[in-house]
């Protein structure tokens, strides 16, 4: 199939199922990873990074970034109008009865569902990312010497990172410039 | 030039600032939306902005392009919506683009491979963030905490769809709402 086809429908699909903004399309990517081979999950964490860390919504930063390494220039606005196009229509719909689709019980009752299970999506999105964090080449098994598979200095700085933004909520930029320092002088 | 015209630029304009002002999206976009919207264009009242919030968190697509979404439409109708969507997502695409194209010709030097093997060590604490502030904000119970638990098996160990997942927990609320009604009909009887 055309390969902007394949990015219309892709991404209208994306904006059509991703709810909760910010990293709720983050799994979604993973699923693209999975089939296509315009981005690797190593890639994914780069994106989030570029995303966070560039004006702009998180899930059009990184719709851009993967239609650009998909299909170059055409590519990177044809994934962000198709991301935009379904909740488009969509507030277009709700705009006449915006009062009312707030206290609807469906709508209240399928968002008491749905809030765990993007939570759970986003978390297992962080695995991944984590998994390349702690593992030199990713999770093998348990059946490998797990201690041996360990990449130290990248561990250490995720601990180090995690306890100081535990501490202190700091702005995503700050993190991820602290993090880029830290990989290059320590040779990461 | 007439006024509708001027309504549509400034509508372009506005958000175009908006989103070239915000770094990191969601929430981080709110000051920004009340100061250029509320404050400062007057095209809505604080509550407003924070319904139209509420409802783009509960549909799909981006929290910010959505709120950009209504207050277009409510402004100047579908063409303001266009103008206003097309104008907060125009710097992203821009930016982006530029630094992808940059990226690709760089990712092979030793210093942008360290600096990125760093970054997803960022990237982990960043995820790991979020999931506890929707924690707090969104899993509520013991109901919240087994619909959690079963999408993160879904995924993670039996690696269904994510579209699945998401359509199955859609499902799943609106079919409990379907049943309380059923159930409360059955009671007044």
């Amino acid at each position: 199939m055309n390969i902007y086809l394949t990015l219309f429908i892709e991404f209208f699909k994306i904006g059509l199922f991703a709810v909760g903004g910010g990293l709720a399309t983050v799994p979604f990517l993973y699923d693209l990873a999975d089939k296509y081979d315009w981005i690797t999950p190593e890639m994914i964490s780069d994106m989030i990074a570029v995303a966070e860390s560039t004006p702009g919504p998180i899930g059009i930063n990184t719709a851009t970034y993967v239609g650009f390494n998909a299909g170059g220039v055409p590519g990177s606005i044809i994934a962000s109008l198709s991301l935009v196009l379904p909740s488009f229509i969509i507030i277009l719909m709700i705009s006449r009865v915006i009062t009312k689709f707030q206290t609807n019980p469906y709508v209240i009752s399928v968002f008491s569902t749905l809030r765990p299970a993007v939570t759970a999506l986003i978390l297992a999105a962080g695995l991944q990312v984590l998994d390349m964090v702690i593992f030199t080449s990713g999770f093998q098994g348990f059946g490998v010497n797990l201690v041996a598979a360990l990449n130290i200095k990248t561990s250490l700085l995720f601990l180090a990172l995690l306890g100081i933004s535990m501490k202190k909520s700091f702005h995503p930029i700050i993190i991820i410039a602290t993090a880029a320092a830290a990989g290059v002088i320590f040779k990461m | 030039m007439d006024r509708k015209m001027k309504e549509i630029i400034k509508l372009y304009t506005t958000f175009f600032k908006i989103g070239i002002m915000t770094f990191g999206g969601g929430y981080a976009m709110l000051p920004m939306i009340q100061r250029e919207i509320v404050e400062k264009n007057k095209w809505a009242t604080e509550e407003e902005v924070m319904n139209y919030y509420a409802v783009g968190q509960c549909t799909p697509g981006i929290i910010a392009v959505n709120t950009a979404t209504f207050i277009g439409y409510f402004q100047s109708g579908i063409i303001g919506s266009l103008a206003a969507t097309f104008g907060v997502i125009t710097p992203s695409i821009l930016i982006i683009t530029v630094i992808a194209a940059f990226i690709q010709g760089y990712s092979d030097a030793a210093v942008v491979q360290h600096a990125f093997s760093g970054i997803t060590a960022a990237v982990a604490v960043l995820i790991i963030n979020a999931v506890i502030k929707l924690w707090k904000s969104g899993v509520k119970g013991v109901f919240g905490m087994a619909v959690f638990a079963a999408a993160l098996i879904a995924d993670v160990i039996l690696d269904v769809p994510t579209v699945i997942i998401v359509v199955c927990a859609v499902a799943l609320g609106a079919g409990m709402e379907l049943f309380r009604k059923i159930n409360g009909r059955r009671n007044e009887k």
